[in-house]
């Protein structure tokens, strides 16, 4: 390979709260921290800080990524921002990746930050200008929109039903009690998904993930380094990310043809030709629980229209053949953006090395996906991780 | 030797909905205040002179030979520039379609609206425009049901996607 | 062009006009709380000390952004020191031509890292000179909101 390989040497993270009294720098400040001493670094053996954080509009700190640095390592050092909306996350981990990967750096932090709860009268309100501004805002847009436009889709084409779908909100909720950062777990039943109130059908309640404050850091560096820095290096196998048409209602919208696409790319690099088999935990991008279905199916893990059986069937239950969404994702811990999609990353470094917890994970895995997802539903982000 | 990562380090003080209107923590408020017109541009600016019209334009790419709606000056998939201008009908097929009872702000809706994703006849599979469906019912909505647009009258049409005033069934 | 003037003729152009209606509450922080509510309750300033860094950050901070420590050590800074430097605003933020300008500055309080970005009062434009100590004005403290307006500004100090 012409580049270096590269390690997931530490994470750490903040609770993920609906409202926190914190700073967005304060909390980046605790999950950068808590990265560097889970691998007993400082400050001064990082060469880079790669920043990840959603719309400016959240924290309503238009150079967010800049009034981030100091909490996040950043000051006077090479500091770059990227944004790919939801799948910001693991588009970070991509970049902290593939600037040692090159090696330019040797050590780089990776921080992903988003406090939605500053953004009022709801945070909605500032996604609702993804739509096209000639085109689709006036006619009184939400963002709830698009999600259940690509739910009804997905749905109809595959004959997919508001229940099938449920049970991925019941085990996600349900992972997520073990998650000591988690602020929306519970025992739900079905019953309850179907029942809860209608936002845009088929969207219900329990079908979507909250809006959250929190932030998530992940320490990476070169083999050379990271085999000094601990015994347990996590390395990144393969990355994969693609983007399509911002022409939304051109799609397919049944099938995520760009998760495919990015999939594709991480698999070649990591040598994976059956995903199903090569590949031991999942985490795929969940804000709304069809998502997760959507995501699988993508990602290569299901045929399409058959993820359901993976979930109905306990397949991907924590202690099932291939368990997805063990943290309890972003339906069962949180959704503060950019920060949910790097916790996906963490909780795939926690689990191979064995540092789960109670959501660790029976059997040894070796092996896992952590997957984001967002912009105007066109972005796809892959990270595969081994030991 | 690395440090046992433990639950305890978690950190973070989460308040509750009330504490900022109580004023139990401090807090600032802001307005951006920020208003913006938005060029309409070369592609959906010909577009919206045919909704004023009362014409749906698309554009057709003779490479990919795609006709595609909204219309835009370059084809994404060959990378040429778009000069076929070609009318399309006003009617479609519902490719998807949501009841939504909330609204922007996240506040509810006492009466539904019906966004839906329609494909226009004319234009290539699976090309659509977003719209809103009307005289439906949640009962009434499917995935492939064929609507036409209702219009404005000429008089108050201004170029704007709300020349149409919503998608009804045929 | 100013960079104040706004867009002319728009109405020319075939454009939607909206706005993106949300605006922002944000809370102060866990350093920003403690600083505020003491400026509020007490009418005093406090800083953080980073003692491996020998940084006093005025307004306070939980860590130092230099060597990442979390910073415990908490004290009381007087509310005066001397204009680092100083603006003078002859338009507000609508563009209009303000008779008396707004001077503006940033405030080094005394032994401190870092500053204030505050207004100057009790002086004329001319006299404001940079290196000159002045000291905050404060709010009577039954008008005092916890808010970086709780000072009224800062003027030349008294002796």
């Amino acid at each position: 390979m012409p580049f270096r390989r590269v390690a997931v040497v530490g994470a750490g993270m903040t609770r993920f709260m609906r409202r926190a009294l914190e700073t967005p720098k304060e909390l980046a400040f605790y999950a950068t921290r808590m990265a560097l001493d889970s691998c007993e670094l400082t400050l001064k053996d990082i060469d880079g800080v790669i920043l990840g954080s959603a719309p400016d509009a959240f924290d309503g700190v238009h150079r967010k990524g800049e009034y981030l640095i100091d909490g996040a390592g950043a000051f006077r050092k090479p500091v770059m921002r990227g944004y790919v909306g939801g799948g910001t996350g693991v588009w970070a981990v991509i970049q902290g990746w593939y600037h040692v990967a090159s090696g330019l750096f040797d050590t780089v932090l990776v921080v992903c930050e988003e406090k939605m709860s500053s953004c009022y009268p709801h945070p909605q309100g500032a996604f609702n200008a993804i739509f096209d501004h000639t085109l689709e805002r006036p006619l009184g847009t939400n963002l709830l929109w698009i999600f259940a436009l690509e739910m009804h889709r997905y749905m109809a084409t595959y004959g997919i039903t508001e229940r099938d779908i449920a049970l991925v909100s019941v085990k996600n909720k349900r992972n997520g009690l073990d998650h000591p950062c988690s602020h929306v777990a519970g025992n739900i039943t079905v019953d309850d998904v179907l029942q809860s109130e209608v936002m845009a059908w088929p969207v219900k309640r329990l079908d979507v993930s909250p809006t959250s404050d929190g932030a998530v850091a992940l320490v990476m560096a070169c083999e050379e380094k990271a085999r000094r820095i601990t015994h347990k290096p996590v390395w990144v196998e393969g990355i994969g990310w693609c983007l399509d048409t911002s022409y939304w209602t051109n799609r397919d919208l049944a099938y995520p043809v760009y998760v495919e696409k990015a999939a594709r790319m991480a698999y070649k690099m990591a040598g994976i030709v059956d995903p199903r088999k090569q590949i031991d935990i999942v985490e795929p991008y969940d804000p709304f629980d069809y998502k997760e279905l959507h995501h699988l199916e993508g990602l290569g893990f299901a045929r399409r229209g058959e993820a359901p059986d993976l979930i109905a069937s306990g397949v991907a239950n924590r202690d099932g053949d291939l368990p997805v969404t063990p943290s309890g994702g972003l339906l069962g811990v949180g959704n503060p953006i950019a920060a949910a999609g790097l916790m996906k990353v963490a909780e795939i470094f926690w689990q191979l090395r064995g540092e789960a917890g109670k959501r660790q994970v029976p059997g040894k895995p070796r092996r896992g996906l952590a997957q984001a997802w967002g912009d105007l539903m066109q972005v796809g982000t892959v990270v595969v991780l081994g030991i | 030797m690395p440090l046992r990562w433990t639950v305890n380090e978690f950190r973070g003080t989460p308040l509750r909905e009330s504490d900022i209107p109580e004023g139990r923590v401090l807090s600032v408020r802001w307005d951006p205040n920020a208003r913006y017109a938005w060029d309409a541009g070369i592609a959906i600016g010909r577009f919206l002179q045919g909704l004023k019209e009362g014409r749906i334009l698309g554009v057709h790419c003779p490479s990919c030979r795609r006709t595609v709606v909204p219309p835009r000056i370059v084809c994404e998939n060959c990378f040429r520039p778009l000069t076929q201008w070609v009318p399309l009908q006003d009617t479609g097929t519902v490719q998807t379609v949501s009841v939504c009872y909330v609204n922007w702000d996240a506040s509810r809706r006492r009466e539904p609206e019906f966004p839906a994703v329609i494909a226009l006849d004319g234009a290539s599979p699976g090309c659509g425009i977003l719209h809103i469906l009307g005289e439906v019912t949640p009962q009434t909505v499917r995935v492939g049901l064929r609507v036409r647009a209702l219009w404005k009258p000429p008089q108050e049409r201004t170029g704007a996607i709300t020349d149409i005033c919503y998608f009804r069934p045929l | 062009m100013l960079p104040l003037e706004k867009p002319q003729q728009v109405h020319r152009a075939l454009a939607w006009q909206g706005e993106i209606p949300t605006y922002n509450i944000y809370t102060f922080g866990i350093a920003g709380e403690r600083f505020f509510r003491e400026l509020k309750e007490h009418g005093r300033f406090l800083g953080t000390r980073c003692p491996a860094c020998h940084l006093l950050y005025v307004p306070p901070r939980i860590y130092c952004e230099r060597c990442f420590a979390s910073l415990e050590e908490w004290v009381e800074v007087p509310g005066r020191g001397t204009v680092f430097t100083f603006t003078l605003a002859y338009y507000d933020l609508d563009g209009r031509r303000l008779e008396h300008p707004d001077i503006l500055a940033l405030v080094r309080l005394e032994g401190a890292h870092g500053g204030v970005l505050h207004r100057l009062g009790e002086v004329e434009p001319g006299q404001v000179a940079i290196g000159m100590p002045v000291e905050a004005v404060l709010k009577p403290p039954q008008e005092r909101r916890g808010s970086i307006l709780d000072i009224l500004y800062f003027r030349p100090t008294r002796r």
